[in-house]
C-alpha cells in the first residue's frame, strides 16, 4: 500500500464546511488556542480589567463639594487624604486586624477537624462529615450573620449559657464581628485544608512513625510543610472575604467601621465616588501584595 | 503514623464540638422561625406556625427567589461556557502570559467583593452609561463565577491527560467529534460540580449585587437585607432561610453522588 492511500484512509473525508474547519484547526494549534481564549479573555478584560483600571483612574478625580459634580482633572488629593488622615489609618489597621484574626481562628479550628476527616474517619464517616461541613455554606450569608446577632444579643442564648459559668455575652462589637466572620467563612477554610491533607500519603506518615518520629515531629516536619499551600489557599478566602465586608459589621459590629463601610458610605450617602475608589485601593493593594507573596508557594493552584 | 488512643479521642471530640458550634446558629434560626416572640431573647416564650403560613403567602419572598434563580442560572451558564474554554486553553496549550491569565481568572474572587462591586458599578454607570438592571447583575456574577468552573474543569483535564483525545484524532475524528464523544463525557461531572458551586455563589451573593442591581431588581439576599430589621418580617426571613437549608440537601446530595462516581472512575 502506498503512503498516499494510507493517508487517505486515516484523514477525515473532506466535504462539509465543519469538516474543513475541523481539520484545518487540528493542524493549527495556535489558531485553536486563539479561538479558545478569545471569548473568555475578552469578557475578563472588557468587564473586569477595564473596570479596575477605570476605578484606578477615578480615584484621581475629585468631587465638587458644592455641586456634587465629578471633576475629571487628575489630582492626588484623594490618595493624599487616605494616606495622611488618621481615620483611614485607624480603619485600615482595624480591618487588617479583624481579617487576620478571623483567618487565624479559622485555620486553628479547621486543622483538627480537617485532620480527623482526612486521616482518622472511616470512609462512610468521611462522607457524612464532608456533607456536614458543606451544608452551612448553603444557608444564606445574611441569615447566618443575623443568627449570630440573635445568639449574641442581650438576653440571647449566649448570655443565657454564659451566665451559668459567670460570663457574659461580648455584645455587638469587633469581637462579635470576628466570631461571625470566622463562622461564615469556616467551611471555605476547612475544605482546601481537607483536600490538602488527603494528598499527604498515609505511607509517608507511617514511614515517619516507623523511623521513630514522634507524632509532633511528624506533624512539624512532614504534614505542615506539605500542607502549607492548602492552608494559604484557605487563608486567601477568609482574609479577602473579611477584608471587604461591611454587612456583618452593620449587623453585629455596633458602631464600628471597617474599610468596606467607608467605601459604601462614600458611594452612597456621601456621593463621593472618587474618594470611595481611592479607599477601595487599600484592600486591592493589600490583596495583590498577599497574592504575589504567596504565589510561589503554589497556593493558587489549591483554591 | 501512630496516634495514641487519647489523641484520637481528643480529635474526635474536637470535631464533634466544632460541628456543634457550626450548627448551633442554624438551630437558632430554625427555632426562631417558630418563635412567638419577635425579640431575640432566649428561651423563646412559645411556639407557633404563624410565620410559616405567612411566609408561604409572601409575594416578596417568592419573587425574590425567582429573580435569584434566574440570575444564578444565567450567570452559571455563562461561567460554564467561558470557564470551560479557558481551562482547555490553559491546560492543553503553552503560551506567553499564561500565568497572568491564570491570575486574572482568580482575581474577581480573590479581591474583596466591595472592590469588584464598586469597580463594576463605576464601569456600568460611569463609563458605559448603562442603566443598572438584572443584566448588569448577571454580568457581574458571571465574572466571579468563572473561576469555580475553571478550577473544576482544569483539575479534571489535568487528571485526564491528552491520550484519549489524541487517540480519537488519530482514528480520524474531527475536533467536534472528539469533544462531543471523548472530552465532554469525561468532563461532565466536573462541569456539574463547578456549575453547582457557581450557582451557589451567585445565589447567595450580596455585596457585588448591591452595587450592580437596578432599583427594581430584588434578588433573595437583597430582599433578606431589606426585611431583616423589620420586626414583622424578620421571622419570615427565618422561615425562608430554613427552607433554603432544607433545599440545599439536593445540590449537596448531587455533588456527593458526582464525587462518588468520579471515585469509581479512578
Amino acid at each position: 500500500m502506498s503512503v498516499d492511500t494510507a493517508r487517505a484512509a486515516v484523514s477525515p473525508p473532506r466535504g462539509t464546511a465543519a469538516r474543513r474547519v475541523s481539520s484545518s484547526l487540528s493542524a493549527k494549534p495556535r489558531t485553536r488556542l486563539g479561538l479558545l481564549l478569545a471569548a473568555p479573555l475578552a469578557w475578563l478584560v472588557l468587564v473586569y480589567v477595564v473596570a479596575l483600571a477605570a476605578l484606578l483612574v477615578s480615584a484621581l478625580w475629585t468631587v465638587d463639594s458644592f455641586t456634587g459634580e465629578i471633576n475629571r482633572s487628575l489630582t492626588f488629593d484623594n490618595l493624599k487624604e487616605i494616606t495622611t488622615e488618621s481615620l483611614y489609618r485607624t480603619v485600615t489597621i482595624r480591618t487588617i486586624g479583624v481579617a487576620a484574626l478571623v483567618t487565624v481562628v479559622d485555620v486553628v479550628i479547621a486543622l483538627p477537624i480537617a485532620f480527623y476527616m482526612a486521616k482518622l474517619a472511616s470512609r462512610r464517616m468521611q462522607r457524612i462529615l464532608v456533607i456536614a461541613v458543606l451544608t452551612p455554606l448553603w444557608a444564606s450569608y445574611l441569615v447566618k450573620a443575623f443568627a449570630w446577632r440573635s445568639v449574641l444579643s442581650d438576653g440571647g442564648i449566649f448570655q443565657w449559657a454564659a451566665s451559668r459559668i459567670g460570663l457574659d455575652t461580648p455584645g455587638y462589637g469587633l469581637t462579635a464581628v470576628v466570631i461571625t466572620q470566622a463562622y461564615i467563612w469556616l467551611p471555605y477554610v476547612i475544605l482546601p485544608i481537607f483536600a490538602g491533607l488527603e494528598r499527604v500519603p498515609n505511607s509517608l506518615l507511617d514511614a515517619s512513625g516507623d523511623l521513630g518520629a514522634s507524632t509532633w515531629q511528624t506533624m512539624r516536619t512532614i504534614v505542615f510543610p506539605m500542607l502549607t499551600p492548602a492552608i494559604i489557599a484557605g487563608s486567601i478566602f477568609s482574609f479577602s472575604l473579611t477584608l471587604g465586608d461591611y454587612i456583618t459589621v452593620n449587623i453585629v459590629g455596633g458602631a464600628n467601621q471597617m474599610l468596606g463601610n467607608l467605601v459604601y458610605t462614600n458611594v452612597g450617602a456621601a456621593n463621593n465616588l472618587p474618594l470611595a475608589a481611592a479607599i477601595a485601593l487599600i484592600p486591592i493593594v493589600i490583596m495583590i501584595g498577599y497574592l504575589t507573596a504567596v504565589r510561589r508557594t503554589g497556593a493558587l493552584e489549591n483554591l | 503514623m501512630i496516634l495514641s488512643a487519647s489523641v484520637r479521642r481528643l480529635l474526635a471530640a474536637l470535631t464533634g464540638l466544632i460541628l456543634l458550634l457550626m450548627y448551633l446558629p442554624l438551630a437558632v434560626v430554625v427555632l426562631n422561625s417558630f418563635n412567638t416572640s419577635k425579640s431575640l431573647t432566649w428561651p423563646p416564650p412559645g411556639l407557633t406556625f404563624d410565620w410559616w403560613e405567612r411566609a408561604f403567602h409572601s409575594a416578596g419572598a417568592r419573587d425574590a427567589i425567582t429573580t435569584s434563580v434566574e440570575v444564578a442560572l444565567a450567570s452559571t451558564a455563562i461561567a460554564l461556557l467561558l470557564g470551560t474554554l479557558l481551562s482547555m486553553a490553559l491546560q492543553r496549550h503553552d503560551f506567553f502570559g499564561k500565568s497572568s491569565v491564570n491570575l486574572l481568572v482568580i482575581l474577581p474572587i480573590a479581591l474583596p467583593g466591595i472592590v469588584t462591586g464598586i469597580a463594576l458599578n463605576n464601569a456600568f454607570r460611569g463609563i458605559l452609561s448603562l442603566q443598572l438592571s438584572i443584566m448588569t447583575v448577571i454580568i457581574a456574577h458571571a465574572t466571579f463565577c468563572i473561576v469555580t468552573v475553571f478550577n473544576n474543569v482544569q483539575a479534571r483535564l489535568r487528571r485526564m491527560g491528552g491520550n484519549f483525545e489524541e487517540a480519537s484524532a488519530d482514528l480520524g475524528a474531527g475536533i467536534w467529534t472528539t469533544f462531543r464523544l471523548v472530552t465532554f463525557p469525561q468532563l461532565r461531572s466536573a462541569l456539574l460540580a463547578g456549575g453547582l458551586l457557581a450557582f451557589a455563589l451567585s445565589f447567595d451573593e450580596i455585596i457585588v449585587t448591591t452595587f450592580t442591581a437596578g432599583a427594581g431588581v430584588k434578588t433573595l439576599p437583597i430582599w433578606i437585607l431589606d426585611n431583616l430589621f423589620r420586626p414583622n418580617q424578620a421571622p419570615i426571613v427565618n422561615v425562608v432561610a430554613v427552607v433554603l437549608i432544607l433545599l440545599s440537601v439536593v445540590p449537596i446530595w448531587l455533588a456527593q453522588k458526582i464525587s462518588g462516581e468520579t471515585e469509581a472512575l479512578r
